[in-house]
């Protein structure tokens, strides 16, 4: 399911040469080099980016400019990270997060 | 610890300005912007402005946008992205947290506050189903990363916001089967309704969602009339097939960092809320801080553009790099194209809105 | 009907005696512009857009588009600059039967010179077919097209638009 708008009237027709890939659940998915990650799961049609702790109720994008953390994802081991404010690199590794999610060894150390 | 001349919180179309009229001016400025681009909400404007000529009237939200970025690459200043001001304390320093990573502190001669502001919602039963988003969010979406964030839509909410998005979706390839506004009237400008309605969209006033469903995501939306007290009326639900709602229900200015530093409040619900206290010069109560844009009550870019641009000149003359004839020839100008903007049914309530701020008491 | 308020679309009765609505009469000789702007807003790229200056609207900007029915030659100029894509121009007689309307357009798929299209009212109901005479992509509209299409006369006052494709 491709949710990407190629033609568009007014910001005109568009063509990605600067691809990256991605994993999601273990899954490769190509992204857009400089997308951001919540990006790239929509234009999947993937809406559900993790499950509450208490009811594992799923949540997706609400705000999307940052402010909400209801689209918050486990990026490279590392939990509650704003899918909506963070680009895609070559490689990341995203996983649906359950409840406040799980820090992975070493996970955001330089 | 770093100082500049003039350090503008926040690069959308109020900090933009604010920045380059104060650079041109002579000053040395910082420019910082949380995100990892600035031109806060112009990017995803991809309608042509209202206004006059000098308002920039038909041109298009984002080519403002790009103007404004390359007049500030040509004035050369400092521009921090990535960079989130985290406090602000006595004498205009500020904590700033670049890149999630580094801390530092910053000082401004002057510091101006264009922090702009942030999408109200409203909640109801399932509103936390993925596919229930702001209008902003969507619109970030479809205008700024090119992607649908579902196929069929209801809009909650009428005002120019609401509709705007809505024309955009339909231009994204969306469909929207409504809008629905619980007043009895539309908000948005009549030319902007009578857009969307051509296209076939329906409006229904005095109506509002009650309820999401679905399976794990959002199917369907239950939308219901109103009476006068807003209360949803026994029997009258409609179910609509859609995978995404959303939420265009104002906006509320985001004046944390003025209320840190000090600044005297007014509340005026016209505007938003909670705003600092200004001037005619967009000064606040505290020496130093100026403010500009959705940060001093909510309006449009073109008002934002032109507060941004006095609080500049306001700044810089402060600090000594404007006389104060030249202040005041300048501030005049900019408040005859601002009563200009706020003129008329739809900007009369903001202009007396804003004469009460400046007048310092809360709204009577 | 109920209004512009409630429907989100004018009513005929709402647009007649407008300063922006050709009358009657007038509508019916040459080709004329139609400003469907009826409400007091900060806005007057149409004045500035005018060659002829048959768009008059002043101080303060909020004031009603003034079209002087005399002045207008129908050129169509005006239809690209309304940023709240109210303006379209008619001609009743286009051609045996036909009338001709240019009307803004900002959509993909651009409908091609020579198909035919379904021709709309201001609530996006469907009221006949009409052919497409010319799509103008001219870089001066800024991304705005302007699509001609011709239709039956009897459908002159309320077709307004195009179905999208």
């Amino acid at each position: 399911m491709n949710m990407r708008i190629t033609k568009h009237p007014i910001l005109g027709d568009i063509e990605y040469d600067r691809k990256v890939k991605i994993y999601v659940d273990g899954q490769e998915l190509e992204a857009i080099e400089g997308e951001m990650i919540a990006s790239a799961l929509l234009a999947a049609g993937i809406k559900t980016f993790r499950y509450t702790k208490k009811h594992h109720a799923p949540r997706g994008i609400f705000c999307g400019i940052g402010r909400c953390t209801d689209c918050v994802m486990t990026v490279n081991g590392m939990p509650n990270v704003r899918t909506c404010v963070t680009p895609v690199e070559e490689g990341m590794r995203i996983e649906t997060q359950h409840g406040c999610g799980k820090w992975k060894e070493g996970a955001g150390d330089e | 610890m770093r100082v500049w001349d003039i350090v503008v919180v926040g690069g959308g179309p109020a900090g933009l300005c604010a920045a380059i009229e104060a650079a041109k001016n002579g000053a040395r400025v910082l420019l910082i912007d949380e995100n990892s681009r600035p031109g806060g909400q112009l990017f995803k404007q991809i309608h042509k402005f209202f206004g006059s000529a000098e308002h920039k009237a038909g041109v298009r939200g984002l080519e403002i946008g790009l103007q404004l970025l390359k007049e500030t690459k040509e004035l050369g200043m400092d521009v921090w992205l990535n960079s989130k001001v985290c406090g602000i304390y006595d004498d205009n320093v500020l904590w700033v947290v670049k890149d999630e990573r580094k801390s530092f502190q910053v000082k401004g001669a002057a510091v101006i506050l264009c922090t702009g502001a942030v999408e109200n919602s409203i909640s109801f039963e399932g509103w936390t189903l993925p596919g229930v988003m702001g209008a902003g969010a969507a619109q970030t979406m479809i205008n700024v990363n090119r992607v649908l964030p579902g196929r069929k839509v209801l809009m909650v909410g009428s005002g120019n916001v609401g509709v705007i998005v809505s024309y955009q979706l339909l231009q994204a390839g969306a469909e929207v089967a409504a809008i629905v506004e619980a007043a009895p009237r539309l908000g948005a400008y009549g030319v902007h309704t009578a857009k969307v309605r051509r296209a076939g969209v329906p409006f229904y006033v005095s109506h509002t969602i009650v309820r999401a469903e679905g399976d794990g995501k959002v199917e369907r939306a239950i939308i219901a009339r109103v009476d006068e007290r807003f209360k949803p009326v026994d029997g009258s639900e409609i179910a609509i097939n859609v995978d995404t709602i959303c939420l265009a229900t104002g906006l509320t200015p985001l004046a944390e960092l003025a209320w840190i530093a000090g600044c005297k409040f007014v509340f005026n619900r016209v505007l938003g809320g909670h705003v600092p206290w200004h001037d005619r010069y967009m000064a606040t109560s505290k020496k130093g801080i100026y403010i500009a844009g959705d940060i001093t009550g909510i309006e449009e870019a073109s008002t934002a553009m032109e507060e941004g641009r006095l609080a500049g000149v306001s700044a810089a003359a402060a600090i000594g790099l404007i006389d104060t004839e030249r202040l005041e020839k300048i501030a005049g100008e900019i408040w005859e194209r601002l009563d200009a903007l706020r003129c008329g049914p739809f900007g009369e309530n903001r202009k007396i809105a804003k004469q009460q701020v400046m007048a310092g008491g809360d709204e009577q | 009907m109920k209004g512009l308020k409630i429907d989100g679309a004018p009513s005929i009765d709402e647009l007649r005696g407008t300063p922006g609505y050709p009358g009657i009469e007038r509508a019916r000789k040459g080709s004329i512009a139609f400003i469907e702007c009826i409400e007091e807003i900060p806005c007057n790229p149409c004045e500035t857009a005018c060659l002829r200056g048959a768009i008059k609207v002043g101080r303060p900007i909020t004031n009603l588009p003034q079209l002087d029915e005399d002045k207008c030659t129908g050129c169509a100029l005006c239809v690209a600059a309304c940023p709240g894509l109210a303006i379209y121009v008619k001609t009743y007689d286009y051609r045996e039967g036909m009338s001709l309307i240019k009307f803004p357009y900002e959509y993909l798929p651009l409908p091609e010179e020579g198909r035919e299209v379904e021709l709309a009212d201001r609530y996006g109901n469907t009221l006949c077919k009409g052919k497409v005479i010319k799509v103008d992509v001219s870089a001066k509209n800024n991304r705005t097209a302007i699509v001609w299409a011709e239709y039956p006369q009897e459908y002159f006052e309320d077709v307004v638009t195009m179905i999208r494709l």
